[in-house]
């Protein structure tokens, strides 16, 4: 006999929200707040910030001392999953690279994140150059979504009038450390703009939550904050939502597809548990995907049937089409002048203290739009890997009798050059505009399944030109303000043979675009409030639905977003349309 | 919740969230199971990292006379000074035990490094490294620790010394000893105010406004 079985549930909830991160967080914590019933389901476990955080752990307390060998970004990080995961494969098409970074956790890759919290601005949205598709909205349309997710999230900042950077609702910012100011002062001369950090770090009270608590300076916020004084969609929406009762979370759920009627409308959505292997079908009125753009245009391309034989929400063939991931490179040096620094504490806060928002106008440049820059460097916690250029840059700089020495060495003269270069690096590092092009894609490998028999996604993407000059225009940039600074650049040059350090597409981890809104359902696959244009009730609300990104992180518009669908959904409920 | 209220619920956080758990699974019912299946577990940490921690301290690798050998060479470069302890001191050959482990690419350069070191010992001296004198010890470290003046023939050495220096300054650093020693005074709920006044005099960065 058979042991295989399905388990369907009677109950009919209101919405199915698939997926935990910001996007599937906000619309739970929306409808959940107005009422609807909601069932959330996320393919990884649990995780609480509060108690799962690794935060506060010294160097030794990690047997690998803080090493990324299980976990990618190190191994007090908070993404559970990474680069690979076991089971759960991928594959590239005609030697193209793409380099796709899941989290498998309650709140996502939220939990992780760098917290940088940069509006769209209103070219973003349609840029004046032309040679992009518009989003079927504007600004104008999206900066009320943002004023509130400012004032429920908490954002700190400060108002620089700049037309395409638009301030925010701004905590107060974190004062610049030592290495920042030589940055400013060095970029300044350079002819680069440098403007406080943006980012999603409680740094005041926020009136009437109980739950959250400022921002205490450990600089961690990778490792995810225990008292939720950064936004991680687990400690900010899902628990939260999860504390108004309406929102019935599972977690271990992997979506396979969603089911739909003969008429075409989703009636719910199978899952298999990744850790008994069990099959289940759930039901909703409606389903909202929020699973990223990678995976939601997976579930979509899966859910086949007569009324959607190329997948869900895809007449229009655009799903998994227009997939795009920010441009990224980088360099690092050292500022011999911070030698032998005074030690205090300037852990400060876990996101930017400071960045370069674009400056330039494109008229002189062989590249469209732009990029901004991050900057690090200080004195951080010694973790795996600390010290390794000093045997190699102790020959660069005299030594304390003003001696010239070569580079290495061993014992006391070694040990103390440990200590005289502690706190002297400095990095920089470009986060760009890539252009959203249909022949970077993302669709369903039909030879290759996971361990769920789900088939799995090939990746096809190639940098063009337009991405390879922005990426030699940011290093020539990195070298000039290292230069002004008085650092010493310790990365190795790079030139065309390495596309001049552009990191390989997906890289930067702000993957979007593939299943785009429009107004015309034969080149988009979602409306401008992210609803199906072949399925009424069917909506995505992670970083698919970009349209074209800008050089500016995704998680605010995120947010941002769905929580303009989620308010639509409600809108649209009222006057039963839903 | 205020800061302090903030800094206690860093001690309380088992509690809250014990209670945030139950009113999880009252809603979801039998559908949640989260980790609550008998293995050991903690807080934040997948059950795979846990097994293969477990996996890999049961594990031995280096034998005797390699840990001897690493002991020697991991205080060669870090020794004990007026500041603080040598890298033995601070359990740095353990800590190159576990590391080996744990990124396996270090293995086969590590067991044959430490094998070429020997053997250029033996062929200098006819004493393995461990039983040279530290005159003689030293005579082949002074050959292998300068990579931009070593001799060609002794770019093997080198390679070896290399990382060796570099899982040594590791493994110390970041051991209680090292973060004491480097100065690190992070890692601990406080108010971030700027660069202190005198390090801003120091640098003329008074008037660098962001």
């Amino acid at each position: 006999m058979s042991e295989f079985q399905i388990k369907k549930s009677p109950t009919v909830y209101d919405a199915i929200i698939v997926g935990s991160g910001a996007g599937g967080g906000m619309a739970a914590y929306v409808l959940a707040n107005a009422g609807q019933k909601v069932l959330m389901l996320e393919a990884g476990q649990y995780f609480d910030p509060r108690m799962d955080a690794l935060q506060l752990k010294w160097p030794w307390e990690s047997p690998r001392r803080g090493a990324g060998t299980v976990r990618a970004f190190g191994d007090f990080d908070a993404a559970y999953g990474g680069w690979e995961i076991d089971g759960e494969p991928y594959t590239k098409k005609d030697n193209t690279e793409f380099e796709w970074f899941r989290a498998r956790m309650l709140g996502g890759r939220t939990n992780h994140w760098g917290r940088i919290s940069l509006r769209m601005g209103p070219d973003d949205f349609k840029a004046k150059d032309g040679l992009t598709d518009d989003w079927p909205i504007t600004y104008d349309d999206v900066k009320p979504f943002y004023d509130k997710v400012d004032r429920l999230i908490g954002i700190y900042g400060t108002k620089e009038g700049l037309p395409n950077e638009p301030d925010g609702i701004f905590m107060k910012p974190p004062k610049p450390r030592l290495n920042e100011l030589f940055i400013k002062k060095g970029a300044e001369k350079a002819g680069v703009k440098v403007i406080t950090g943006r980012g999603a770090v409680m740094t005041e009270a926020i009136k009437g939550n109980n739950d959250r608590a400022p921002c205490f300076y450990c600089g961690q916020c990778n490792r995810s904050c225990k008292v939720y004084g950064d936004f991680s969609a687990s400690s900010c929406l899902v628990i939260p939502a999860v504390k108004t009762g309406n929102l019935t979370l599972i977690t271990n759920a992997m979506v396979r597809e969603v089911i739909t009627n003969k008429e075409g409308l989703a009636t719910g959505v199978s899952y298999v548990n990744r850790k008994n292997m069990q099959e289940y079908q759930v039901n909703a009125k409606l389903v909202i995907l929020g699973a990223s753009a990678g995976e939601s245009a997976r579930i979509l391309l899966n859910s086949k049937s007569t009324s959607h034989p190329g997948g869900l929400a895809n007449s229009s063939g655009v799903v998994g089409k227009y997939l795009h991931d920010s441009t990224g490179m980088g360099i690092s040096g050292f500022l011999p002048q911070l030698m032998d620094r005074k030690r205090y504490n300037e852990d400060g806060l876990g996101s930017v203290h400071i960045y370069s928002p674009w400056w330039l106008d494109n008229k002189n440049l062989n590249f469209p739009r732009g990029y901004h820059i991050e900057y690090g460097g200080g004195m951080h916690m010694p973790l795996y890997g600390f010290g390794n250029n000093v045997p190699t840059i102790n020959g660069l700089v005299p030594d304390r009798n003003g001696n010239m020495k070569d580079a290495g060495g061993y014992g006391t003269a070694l040990k103390d050059d440990y200590r005289r270069f502690y706190g002297t690096g400095v990095s920089m590092a470009g986060r760009g505009t890539a252009i959203a092009r249909a022949d970077n894609y993302c669709e369903i490998d039909n030879n290759v399944v996971d361990k769920f028999g789900i088939p799995v996604l090939k990746f096809h993407y190639k940098w063009a030109q337009d991405e390879i000059n922005q990426a030699k225009h940011m290093q020539e940039t990195f070298l000039s303000i290292m230069k002004e600074m008085g650092a010493v650049v310790t990365s190795k040059i790079q030139g065309a043979d390495t596309n001049y350090g552009l990191l390989a597409p997906g890289k930067i981890i702000h993957e979007v675009g593939t299943v785009r809104m429009g107004d015309d359902p034969k080149k988009s696959a979602l409306n401008k409030y992210c609803q199906a244009h072949d399925c009424k009730n069917l909506f995505v609300v992670d970083a698919a639905p970009f349209v074209q990104q800008g050089d500016k992180n995704a998680t605010w518009t995120i947010l941002a977003l769905s929580m303009r669908t989620a308010e639509y959904i409600l809108a649209e409920k009222k006057k039963n349309n839903l | 919740m205020n800061r302090r209220d903030s800094i206690k619920a860093l001690g309380l956080s088992t509690i809250s969230t014990g209670l945030i758990f139950s009113a999880l699974n009252a809603d979801a019912a039998t559908e949640i199971a989260p980790v609550a299946e008998a293995a050991e577990t903690e807080p934040g940490r997948e059950q795979f990292e846990i097994e293969r921690n477990k996996k890999l301290n049961s594990e031995v690798f280096f034998d005797p006379h390699e840990m001897a050998t690493i002991t020697v060479l991991a205080d060669i470069i870090i020794p004990r000074d007026a500041r603080s302890g040598s890298a033995s001191d601070a359990k740095v050959p353990a800590f190159i035990e576990f590391i080996v482990k744990d990124i396996p690419e270090h293995k086969i350069p590590m067991r044959g490094g430490l094998k070429w070191l020997d053997l250029e010992c033996y062929k200098r001296y006819e004493k393995s490294f461990i039983d040279a004198t530290p005159q003689q010890r030293i005579a082949i470290v002074d050959d292998i620790a300068y990579p931009k003046k070593a001799k060609p023939e002794m770019k093997t050495g080198v390679a070896f010394f290399n990382r060796m220096r570099n899982l040594t300054a590791s493994g110390f650093f970041t051991s209680e000893m090292g973060v004491k020693d480097i100065g690190y005074m992070g890692n601990t709920p406080n108010q971030w105010a700027g660069v202190p006044i005198d390090v801003l005099k120091k640098y003329g960065l008074e008037n660098i406004k962001i």
